[in-house]
């Protein structure tokens, strides 16, 4: 019984071999000349026109590979605005165990008062738990206290799009070469993000009212 | 009979008083030193900005740069850059991020050598409601809190637009205001005869008249200048914001003090003819308007909102 089977199933297969190979060797070359045809893609301008434009197979954009994905573009920044003597964290934390439990600090770090998500965030969902001297990503990535703006623009996405062009910040150096960019938590305190008020620089002189 | 005598009286006592005052300003002219009448007179008869010749104009710098420094006791510079080929320069403001803190109005003052005293801002800055939105007729600029910003309230900065279409240059008599290649809107104060013609057209506020003798005083005046920019004033000339160009037109060239100073990054400056330029994203990705469009003044100043 077994063996009557595996011969038909021989058979068949020796029949359809040729046909198979023939169809694999036909889909594999149409999609070759499928990807080597310019691919047309569609847009509109301001004005609404069409425009169709060609792009050749090596203009189009890979698929997105997970595991190799493209390096993020590391910003030039400033140092950032630790508190006095407080870099690295390793200094103290490397002889503490660390403890994941969420609790009030009441010995270190008294000063910091979270109001950003407190409800749903707590120290180690930002700082990594083991190597202290590391931010941690959601992805579980570690990154180094000068790549922060990664950490922030998890969420902030829309914001990190804007700084990472230039429109939102502040930027300072040459508009035609090199720029200063500065790190989120230069205008933001991490721990308390909204933007303090500041005492307004004196008002203008009403006409009439000046000194001489 | 009487009328024809007083007439004559008359007569005969206008011309007098006019032969009195030739001779008082026949001797004005003689009365300065050597030297300095001879630079007095280079400058009376200086020519018009663009029409002078390349030494001509070297000449013109050596003598400004010997009379600021020996008036303010430093050293100062006074550059003539020309515009940057493939430049036009534009300038954004977001709104909603400017807290009306007024640190641009002063770091203007600073770099472009502004009078003190009497007092001349090129950046007024507006506190408007934000129930209302832009609308003008509320604006305030003398607010004075502790703090800003104010509950419901937003700021507007403004400052020359640098329009692409000028109302300010057509009136001009004399045209010693015009439109730089680069796009902005400069002035020849040696060529202003200060009849402020260019203020009444200017729609935006932005151009400011030299009442007094400028009051600067010498420490804090900044001696890197540009002949059409920061370069001291004279009493009875226009002046107005003209884009930093004393740094602008440099290669690499800095950003505007305004901008550099800003501390929430709402002053945005660039290239409008570079497509890679911050400038240009927010133009096309943000909602973007110009003020008071119904002028077609065109300005290269626009306000957007980020958010």
């Amino acid at each position: 019984m077994f063996y009557g089977l595996h011969e038909v199933e021989m058979k068949i297969l020796r029949l359809a071999c040729p046909k198979l190979v023939l169809l694999i060797v036909a889909l594999v070359v149409g999609s070759f000349a499928g990807l080597a045809r310019a691919e047309r893609i569609k847009e509109f301008d301001r004005s609404g026109k069409l425009i169709v434009t060609e792009q050749s197979a090596a203009e189009q954009q890979p698929a997105y590979d997970i595991k190799n994905r493209p390096k993020e573009k590391v910003f030039e920044v400033p140092r950032p605005p630790f508190s006095e003597g407080i870099f690295p964290c390793s200094q103290c934390h490397k002889y503490m165990k660390p403890n994941p439990q969420r609790r009030t600090l009441t010995e270190y770090h008294t000063d910091i008062v979270l109001h950003h998500a407190e409800g749903q965030r707590w120290c180690t969902d930002c700082h990594n738990l083991i190597d202290r001297d590391k931010l941690r990503l959601v992805s579980g990535d570690t990154i180094d206290f000068t790549e922060s703006y990664r950490l922030c623009g998890q969420c902030h996405g829309d914001k990190f799009r804007d700084w990472k062009v230039g429109v939102h910040g502040k930027r300072t150096g040459n508009w035609n070469g090199d720029k200063q960019y500065l790190l989120c938590v230069h205008c933001h305190n991490p721990h308390d993000p909204k933007f303090k008020a500041l005492k307004p620089l004196p008002p203008p002189v009403r006409p009439g009212s000046a000194s001489h | 009979m009487s009328e024809i005598k007083k007439n004559s009286y008359d007569q005969h006592r206008s011309r007098r008083k006019f032969l009195k005052g030739m001779a008082a300003g026949v001797g004005l002219i003689a009365l300065p030193g050597k030297d300095a009448s001879a630079s007095m007179w280079e400058e009376f008869f200086q020519k018009h900005f663009r029409e002078l010749s390349k030494d001509d104009l070297k000449n013109v710098l050596a003598r400004l740069e010997k009379k600021y420094s020996t008036q303010f006791g430093k050293q100062v510079t006074v550059k003539a850059t020309p515009p940057i080929e493939g430049v036009k320069f534009g300038y954004a403001l977001d709104l909603s991020r400017c807290i009306g803190c007024r640190r641009c109005v002063y770091a203007c003052v600073k770099e472009n050598n502004q009078s003190r005293d009497p007092q001349i801002h090129w950046i007024r800055v507006m506190q408007l409601d934000k129930e209302k939105g832009v609308d003008l007729s509320h604006a305030e600029h003398y607010y004075n809190p502790e703090k800003v910003p104010e509950k419901g309230h937003f700021y507007m900065p403004v400052q020359c637009q640098q329009c692409e279409n000028p109302p300010c240059t057509k009136v001009c008599p004399v045209q010693a205001t015009w439109k730089e290649n680069d796009g902005i809107v400069v002035i020849d104060y040696n060529w202003c005869i200060g009849c402020r013609y260019c203020m009444a057209a200017c729609p935006y506020g932005a151009r400011h008249f030299n009442w007094g003798k400028p009051g600067l005083p010498a420490a804090e005046m900044n001696p890197a200048t540009h002949y059409l920019g920061n370069r001291p004033r004279p009493k009875g000339v226009v002046e107005k914001c003209i884009f930093c160009v004393q740094r602008t037109r440099e290669q690499p060239g800095r950003y505007p003090a305004c901008e550099e100073i800003c501390p929430v990054g709402a002053r945005k400056f660039g290239n409008l003819l570079d497509p890679e330029s911050e400038i240009r994203y927010l133009i096309e990705n943000k909602r973007v308007f110009i003020l008071k469009e119904d002028l077609n003044t065109q300005p290269k100043f626009f306000y957007f909102y980020a958010t």
